[in-house]
């Protein structure tokens, strides 16, 4: 197990988000987390990377405990993680190899030359060797969030977290980054999570699958099993019907009163 | 709680933050200075760039100073002591104060909205996450920056003012060029040429301090962006001032 979360409980100013969630992440597997926009998916990683501390319950990272570690130590566990975020986040006053030689800079006194072959075969692996000179600005959604990966697995972490890495591809650059985590899980070992709303697409590549709902996990298992459910709640989301738990209106006073009303 | 409380406690709560966050900011700087080529370049970007506008300043400024410094002396008859008015009002007011106000408009904007991009892209995060620390690596580097370029920039608004005042005052009003450089020489002593240099380091250290502050803690969002770039030059602006009384004050 890598990441083990056990029983967190967290509220943001007063609003509860998670009332103990309890989820694993197994070494060596694809592990998604789905849920609806806005059922703190996002705060769950930062959970994780140890950005924010959980106010009840336990975010295990490689067996230790995240809330009790210094800043040195959360610095350490960091790099054994790699995390990929929504919108690249590549540094914008950086070319495209500088940007995944920058992890690289930072923590190692390796010369140049071996930088520059390790920073190449990344590239290589992302397909964007050729893009090496260009400066974020130039990049494409999906080629942006290619190099984002590429400087994601340069320092060879053992985990690999995705945040929502399917939003707004078009088809081709979803096909490139779907076929990418499947690779880089299935040739170099990585642990990965993703956390996504995309369930096609993400259902297609996990192992195992939690949908979060409420603040808590509404239900565990292979994505087929989740498929398969008997829980409309859990149906509703997977095959992204109208008609279930969920409603499609925002809670409203009557439509005909308000719209015969002067208000 | 009144609303001119609550104010007054957002005032204070500010205050409180921004310094804890300059002695995270000094905190960074020590190992920040391994890294010479990351300083310069924001010695470059906040220095460097903000020369013509600088230069063109000093240059009215100075020539203001000429003609108005002649007038008024002219009516006591002591029009000779342009000279020393003129490098005594630059060096210890007119440089390091005017180059503060236009290093907050210039270089302070530039700082603020670019940290605070970085920090609505997820730039920030992004380096936490790969274990790299962004007060040292974004906001140190670019605080020292604006630190080592004030007094560099004031001592060239100083320059460029003289040379316009004499360019007024000699060329164009007819005082004597040899009165004026004596007068000059004569009357700058060394405390008052420390009186401009710890002025604009001062004012250095404060504009970059908020400019990188307001940045670093910006809203996410285009508004968040904007709010904070205004905040800083109208900050910048009335400390700058503020401090100028208590440093000439304290120089009395």
């Amino acid at each position: 197990m890598v990441i083990d979360v056990r029983d967190v409980h967290f509220a943001i100013g007063g609003r509860s988000i998670f009332q103990g969630v309890n989820l694993t992440a197994r070494r060596g597997r694809i592990t998604a987390i789905m849920g609806p926009s806005g059922t703190g998916k996002t705060t769950l990683l930062r959970l994780i990377t140890a950005q924010i501390a959980a106010d009840r319950g336990q975010v295990l990272a490689f067996g230790s405990d995240v809330a009790t570690l210094g800043t040195k130590q959360v610095y350490a566990l960091r790099r054994r993680m790699g995390m990929l975020f929504q919108n690249g986040a590549l540094l914008t006053d950086l070319d495209v190899f500088e940007n995944v030689a920058f992890p690289v800079r930072e923590h190692t006194d390796l010369p140049e030359p071996l930088i520059r072959k390790l920073v190449l075969t990344k590239l290589q692996a992302v397909g964007l060797r050729g893009a090496a000179e260009l400066m974020p600005g130039e990049l494409s959604g999906g080629m942006a969030r290619r190099v984002a990966l590429a400087r994601a697995i340069v320092m060879d972490p053992e985990v690999l977290i995705y945040d929502e890495p399917f939003v707004g591809l078009d088809p081709i650059s979803l096909g490139m980054i779907l076929r990418l985590v499947k690779r880089m899980n299935e040739a170099l070992g990585i642990t990965s999570l993703i956390v996504s709303h995309d369930v096609q697409e993400v259902s297609s590549i996990a192992d195992d699958s939690y949908l979060l709902s409420g603040g808590r996990v509404a239900a565990a298992g292979s994505p087929a099993q989740l498929r398969d459910s008997d829980s409309p709640a859990v149906r509703q989301f997977m095959t992204g019907g109208a008609e279930g738990p969920v409603a499609f209106h925002y809670p409203a006073p009557d439509y005909l009163a308000q719209l015969l009303g002067d208000v | 709680m009144s609303n001119g409380s609550a104010v007054r406690l957002e005032g204070v709560r500010r205050l409180g933050a921004t310094a804890i966050f300059l002695v995270r900011l000094v905190a960074a700087s020590v190992p920040a200075l391994a890294r010479p080529r990351l300083i310069v370049n924001q010695i470059y970007n906040a220095g460097a760039r903000s020369l013509i506008i600088i230069m063109l300043s000093g240059l009215f400024v100075g020539m203001v100073l000429g003609l108005q410094g002649f007038q008024l002396l002219q009516r006591f008859g002591s029009e000779d002591v342009l000279g020393s008015a003129a490098a005594l009002g630059l060096l210890k007011e007119l440089g390091p104060v005017i180059t503060a106000l236009l290093f907050a408009g210039r270089a302070g904007t530039a700082l603020t909205s670019e940290i605070g991009l970085m920090r609505a892209t997820d730039q920030l995060t992004a380096m936490q996450i790969m274990a790299v620390d962004p007060m040292r690596y974004v906001a140190a580097p670019r605080f020292l920056g604006g630190v080592i370029a004030m007094p560099l920039l004031a001592a060239i608004f100083g320059l460029i003012g003289l040379f316009g005042a004499q360019l007024i005052g000699v060329q164009l009003m007819g005082v004597d060029s040899g009165v004026f450089w004596s007068q000059t020489q004569d009357s700058v002593r060394l405390r008052d040429v420390t009186e401009g240099i710890v002025k604009s380091v001062v004012f250095g250290i404060a504009c970059s301090l908020i400019a990188v502050y307001e940045g670093y803690n910006a809203e996410r969002t285009a508004a968040g962006v904007g709010l904070a770039t205004t905040r800083t030059v109208v900050a910048s602006s009335v400390l700058t001032l503020l401090l100028d009384y208590v440093l000439t004050a304290a120089f009395l």
